[in-house]
């Protein structure tokens, strides 16, 4: 319970990566006994703290003290050394070994000897985690595989659980389960920092709770006694009055361009998220701001649109009226809508290739000089890539360079206007403007508003909820697969988004 | 001082071209040091395997006509492995298109005319392509990694020539030898000269489409990206099973038609040992012509060359006809080992703060 002997005790943590800082002098303490929530939105900071409580990243500057003596925390090794445990969100695991030897494999070389199946058959049990040694991993469910992560810090004997959103892949069983260990944890004396941003799980559970933003600390309500509204506002920040909408209010009554009808896909990975029922609809001449934490259906929804992962049913997406929900992006682009996945390299364009060859990559079904015959007009391609290139004004090396030879924002730059220079009636983006610098990144939103003005119906999924009161005449949060109905930008507000955010939709 | 590789920037597109070139530079070193320890004079041995070949008609003649069944199953790969397609078993498809395009020789010998060799050729190619659809059809179907189902399905190709020639396929006048009947005048590739056939232009035909086909369409644009960005090619709208399954099949026809072509043009009838592992150096082949099919053609006379030099180094030397899987071998890990340096470049650094950050990832 709260108030046992300060076991960590962080203080002035700084840490930057290149311009942007993550942790901007943070103060933390935890203590024996107690389960402390550290909340915050995406890129507050949260995983950059733990990395280095837990050695993987060294702080520029600040210092941690474990047990009231100062520590250096070199490497993960160490922080195990100490007792610190963590259990990762994406798990570590190696499929085609057993439970055993996969725990086998984490543990100091003498630890891992003959009796480890019967330890581990024994801790699994009285912490209420049953395991079977000798299964594969291969055939687990996902709330099996956590248990197994689990197990394998309990096995250390840890002082300091750290748990990096731990619910986020369990069913609400699953969950109820993990909370009950966690607390018989606390009661032992273990104190468990849990990292999570579904705001009535840390009312539950948590003692205590550190609120970042922006990467300083913002708060330390008393989950037992704050409401999860008063947790919503400090997380998204409320200072900023009310909701700053783009010029004026106008309400768009264009057509109907964009239209997603009861649609529901099954996750396709162990760590994806099914979208369930998920309806929309996009106006020309309107932005439609999808809010949301990362990992709640995002991914899923882009690809379900874009045609990459199509849905059963024609009519679960129709653009500009016709139903296109089992073709492929060819066929959707054709019908006048464009793309803008979150991934630049890897997805939006080819690390490797050139401009050019990126150019072609999305355009090759819609620019119907590019491709003759199937022959590449490499020529044509060229000339358009720069054209793109001088017209979005991309800062990229003479010549025709590979993609991953420009810094994130330009080639951001690049495939934003690979697509606008198309002038599509409809488009979906995905965090247009991620870990782009601030003057690129007005740059595309200003780009976004004049397409929708000129008509289009525009889609935007972002994580950044700043930016999605920026730019949208109208807001629906994704939940956990689901969708909540869109509403007028005006007549919300971030604690309401805050709170659908935080899963009180569900 | 503690040596270090750092990522480069960007690709060095000097060392694309150079690494092979040290590569062979190695392989000489390599060679002469192991010639010594055979107690032979290194110069005088790599002499012998390396130039003296270069230096008459007949082993000229001959390394052209070793290097055609490598440049066909070479390109074929390098669109496979461009493809991110791992097709270790073009041994088994070249076996199976030899066997296929048998099929009407051996077994309808009477049949004669002009349309008998395009069928023969055909066969053979829909042979090579029905062996490596099987690894395409259980990589798209179920995941399973092609390079172990390609590499395995070489066993079973090559027990059911042995099969084949020794029951069913035996020549009836053959005395007895695992050898099936000898391919009639109309079914044989026509020669150019000497021993080389008609085979060579094929082969050369073969580059020449890929290399319009890789570089100048858009069909070859979807292999590179499916290959290089599976994701980038989903969202392209390009299909990745469409691209692995014509990636194995193309690399198997050609492979296919190096068996057939081999049988008929050069050998002449089947029998148990109609490759000396030109599948497997194709593999070579495909690597130190950097996937390229230009680059294939100039690897595959290079790896010729070890062949006809370990047929030499035998005669004059008195040295294991082994020494040619051990050159070639040394060649590919010599270039593999030498493309780090594409990516990365070496880096010196002091002892002490090395240390320090031994550890990261957890």
């Amino acid at each position: 319970m709260p108030g046992g002997n300060v076991l960590l005790e962080a203080r002035g943590i700084v840490k930057s990566f290149g311009g942007l800082v993550a942790n901007d002098r943070i103060d933390l303490t935890v203590h024996a006994g107690e389960i402390h929530a550290l909340l915050g939105e995406n890129g507050a900071g949260k995983s950059t703290l733990v990395k280095i409580l837990y050695g993987s990243l060294q702080p520029d500057a600040g210092s941690v003290n474990w047990q009231g003596r100062p520590a250096a925390v070199g490497n993960p090794a160490e922080a195990r050394a100490l007792g610190i445990g963590m259990v990762f969100q994406h798990f570590s695991l190696f499929e085609g070994l057993t439970v055993a030897e996969n725990i086998a494999l984490a543990l100091p070389r003498d630890a891992a000897g003959r009796g480890l199946a019967a330890d581990v058959r024994a801790v699994s049990e009285s912490y209420g985690l049953p395991l079977d040694p000798a299964a594969r991993v291969a055939s687990l469910p996902v709330g099996v595989r956590q248990r197994i992560e689990i197990v394998r810090c309990l096995l250390q004997r840890p002082r300091l659980l750290i748990m990096d959103e731990p619910t986020s892949v369990l069913t609400p069983q699953e969950a109820e389960r993990l909370f009950e260990t966690l607390r018989r944890l606390a009661d032992e004396g273990c104190a468990v920092l849990y990292i999570s941003h579904r705001l009535e799980e840390v009312r539950q559970l948590c003692h205590t709770a550190t609120v970042l933003r922006h990467g300083r600390v913002v708060g330390r309500p008393d989950p037992g006694t704050a409401s999860t509204a008063d947790l919503a506002r400090l997380m998204v920040g409320a200072e900023v009055g009310g909701v700053g909408n783009r010029e004026g209010e106008s309400r768009p009554d264009g057509p109907v361009r964009l239209a997603v009808r009861g649609l529901s896909l099954e996750a396709g990975t162990p760590f994806g998220v099914s979208l369930e029922d998920i309806s929309l609809e996009v106006r020309g001449g309107e932005i439609v701001g999808v809010a949301g934490v990362a990992g709640n259906g995002q991914d899923e929804l882009f690809a379900a649109l874009s045609g990459e992962t199509p849905a059963s049913d024609r009519t679960a997406v129709e653009i500009d009226g016709r139903p296109c929900g089992r073709a492929g992006p060819r066929t959707r682009r054709r019908l006048g809508a464009a793309f803008i996945p979150e991934e630049r390299l890897g997805h939006a364009a080819v690390p490797g290739m050139r401009l050019s060859e990126n150019a072609v990559l999305t355009r090759h079904g819609t620019d119907r000089d590019i491709s003759v015959g199937g022959l590449l007009r490499l020529g044509r391609a060229r000339r358009l890539a720069e054209r793109i290139v001088s017209r979005f004004d991309v800062r990229a090396p003479a010549g025709d360079p590979e993609a991953k030879a420009l810094s994130g924002g330009n080639l951001q730059k690049f495939v934003v206007g690979r697509e606008l220079d198309r002038m599509p009636g409809v488009l979906a983006v995905s965090q247009p403007t991620w870990g782009v610098d601030v003057g690129a990144a007005t740059g595309i939103r200003r780009e976004l508003a004049a397409l929708a003005r000129g008509g289009a119906a525009v889609l935007a999924i972002s994580q950044d909820l700043d930016e999605i009161l920026e730019i949208s005449d109208r807001i629906a949060v994704i939940s956990r697969g689901r969708l909540s109905p869109a509403v007028p930008a005006a007549e919300t507000t971030r604690e309401a988004i805050g709170l659908l955010m935080g899963g009180a939709g569900d | 001082m503690r040596v270090e590789l750092r990522q480069r920037s960007a690709d060095s597109r000097l060392m694309v071209w150079l690494s092979p070139l040290l590569a062979l530079l190695l392989t000489l070193v390599f060679g002469a040091v192991l010639f010594a320890a055979l107690g032979h004079d290194p110069l005088r041995a790599l002499y012998v395997y390396f130039v003296k070949p270069l230096t008459d008609a007949w082993s000229l003649e001959e390394i052209v006509v070793k290097a055609t069944p490598l440049a066909l199953i070479g390109v074929g790969l390098a669109l496979a492995f461009r493809t991110n397609v791992w097709n270790i078993g073009a041994e088994g498809q070249y076996t199976v298109g030899a066997i296929c395009g048998s099929i009407l020789p051996v077994m309808l010998p009477e049949w004669q005319g002009p349309l008998i060799l395009p069928a023969v050729l055909v066969c053979g190619v829909l042979g090579g392509m029905a062996w490596a659809a099987i690894p395409a059809f259980f990589r798209v179907r179920f995941g399973s990694s092609e390079i172990l189902t390609s590499l395995m399905l070489v066993y079973v190709a090559q027990l059911l020539l042995d099969w084949l020639v020794r029951g069913p396929w035996r020549d009836p006048e053959g005395y007895n030898f695992p050898e099936s009947r000898l391919f009639e005048a109309d079914a044989v590739i026509p020669a150019l000269a000497g021993r080389l056939h008609f085979g060579t232009i094929l082969a050369l035909l073969a580059v020449a489409a890929l290399a319009v086909l890789l570089g100048r369409t858009l069909k070859g644009f979807e292999f590179r990206v499916v290959g290089a960005a599976p994701r980038a090619g989903a969202f392209a709208g390009f299909s990745e099973r469409g691209s692995i399954l014509a990636a194995l099949t193309v690399s198997g026809g050609l492979a296919g038609l190096a068996g057939i072509a081999e049988v008929s043009g050069t050998i002449g009838q089947l029998h148990p040992s109609i490759s000396p592992g030109y599948g497997f150096t194709a593999i070579i082949a495909a690597f130190l012509g950097r996937l390229n099919p230009v680059g294939v053609v100039f690897a595959s006379l290079l790896l010729a060359l070890t062949y006809i030099g370990g047929e030499s180094a035998q005669v004059a030397l008195g040295v294991s006809d082994k020494i040619v899987r051990v050159f070639q071998g040394a060649i590919l890990i010599f270039v593999l080992g030498c493309d780090v340096f594409i990516r990365y470049r070496l880096h010196f650094r002091p002892m002490r703060r090395a240390a320090a950050r031994a550890e990261e990832a957890p």
